[in-house]
């Protein structure tokens, strides 16, 4: 039976780890061979590096960190963060990482979701989309770190990436992220229903139940978590049990 | 110590079976040239893309006579479109014929109510013991990204299969052609056992 996938996402910048509360206040934390490593040992389905690097020479380093990471982890890696063209995606993927992510650039272009798809393949075209509750109870997607509210609905956009040739969406809530009180059930039920690619929930796990809330109530296919697993509040390895001893279909390694 | 050609037609990342391999430390290296691959001791096909595609390719560098050619006296492993590729045919974008090493064709899957493309990890079942799959248990999970799916001619070639909403073969073979539909060198300690495997059957 598939798994329910448990993904740590690895904040990167200048090709060392780190975690932002809120998109703020970054927090050092090491090297991302060695994280890797450490999610891997415990029982990590794939890996998200999201390059938060500033600086023009970003893509080298990010490419060094995957380059290294794929010599020694054998699982799916995943990059986004500042991915604009066809070309950044070839450099990425023959990196060694299996799918790229796109956000801002894909809202402001979406032929970039075509075009990458048209090349690479849907497989490892990742549509990421930061989305936050509207008074009216819709949602909207923001993009540039959540500094900019684009205005456009957040599930209509996800139908229109998968129809561009997304394989995959990233869906992060802007409401629950970083407040560990669960993740956005409402919105990842709305986007799981609205498409038949494969979502990740991302934003608020918080606690073992979570989990379980967003693959059984809102039917993610897997769920993403990073300050969580870096700070070790939880281990993958926790959550993949507690999943398990609920009857939720994960991969238990041994 | 025996060294396997990692077959360079252009399609798909071959360095991430190479990593793999490294990783295993066995010899080996990536390549389109037909000389240089002759000398290896055993093939690996990979494969990411589009059935027609990747037959055209394989034409254009005359690999197909040349794999053909080359199993009849040495192993060779096809990952994912890899796999594929070794049937007799395919229904991807449209009927296509392939490098018919292995009997049966390639048809999309059918799933209902599942998502397409079949992506992530799967458990196996093994039918029968095969060097490729020794060392393997029952639920071992391996990671699966595709949208079809080999229909075997011959039961017997089947070594081991998963589930998603019916059968699908995930490593297919016999004698010196193998395949798998998974990605051996994604899927962590249950993929690299059977790549070490390989390794072992070559040498």
């Amino acid at each position: 039976m598939l798994a329910k996938r448990i993904i740590p996402c690895l904040d990167v910048k200048d090709g060392r780890v780190v975690k932002g509360v809120n998109f703020v206040n970054l927090r050092d934390a090491g090297d991302p061979v060695e994280i890797a490593k450490f999610y891997n040992t415990q029982g990590a389905d794939e890996l998200v590096f999201l390059d938060i690097t500033a600086s023009s020479d970003r893509r080298k380093t990010i490419v060094d960190v995957v380059e290294r990471t794929a010599r020694e982890v054998f699982m799916p890696l995943t990059v986004g963060g500042g991915i604009r063209t066809v070309e950044d995606f070839r450099e990425i993927l023959l990196a060694g990482a299996d799918k790229v992510s796109v956000n801002s650039s894909a809202i402001l272009d979406p032929t970039l979701i075509s075009r990458a798809a048209d090349r690479f393949g849907s497989q490892c075209v990742v549509v990421a989309m930061d989305a936050k509750r509207r008074e009216d109870g819709s949602f909207t997607v923001y993009i540039n770190g959540g500094r900019k509210d684009m205005n456009i609905d957040a599930i209509e956009w996800a139908i229109e990436a998968e129809r561009l040739g997304a394989g995959e969406l990233l869906v992060t809530s802007m409401d629950t992220d970083g407040t560990k009180s669960g993740f956005d059930i409402e919105l990842t039920k709305k986007i799981t229903e609205a498409v038949s690619i494969p979502v990740i929930a991302s934003g608020g796990g918080g606690a073992l139940p979570h989990f379980k809330d967003v693959f059984e109530l809102a039917d993610a296919d897997a769920a993403l978590a990073a300050s969580l697993f870096h700070y070790r509040e939880l281990t993958v390895g926790e959550v993949k049990e507690y999943l398990a001893e609920n009857g939720v279909s994960v991969r238990l390694t041994r | 110590m025996a060294v396997i050609g990692i077959i360079d037609y252009g399609m798909g990342n071959l360095h991430s079976v190479k990593n793999a391999l490294d990783f295993l430390e066995i010899d080996n290296f990536i390549s389109s040239d037909k000389e240089k691959l002759a000398a290896s001791d055993a093939l690996i096909l990979p494969g990411v893309g589009a059935f027609p595609d990747a037959m055209e390719s394989l034409h254009r560098d005359g690999l197909v006579d040349f794999i053909r050619e080359q199993t009849k006296t040495k192993k060779l492993l096809g990952i994912c479109l890899g796999m594929q590729l070794l049937l007799e045919k395919s229904y991807e974008v449209r009927e296509c014929e392939g490098l018919g090493l292995i009997s049966g064709e390639v048809i999309r899957i059918t799933a209902p109510g599942l998502k397409i493309p079949h992506m992530g990890w799967n458990d196996l079942r093994f039918p029968r013991e095969t060097p490729l799959t020794a060392g393997l248990s029952e639920g071992d999970f391996v990671y699966f990204v595709h949208s079809f799916r080999a229909e075997l001619a011959c039961e017997d070639d089947l070594a081991a299969y998963t589930e998603y909403g019916e059968r699908i073969p995930a490593i297919i073979g016999s004698g010196n052609v193998w395949g798998a539909q998974f990605h051996p060198e994604k899927s962590e300690r249950v993929g690299l056992q059977i790549l070490r495997n390989f390794g072992g059957m070559i040498e």
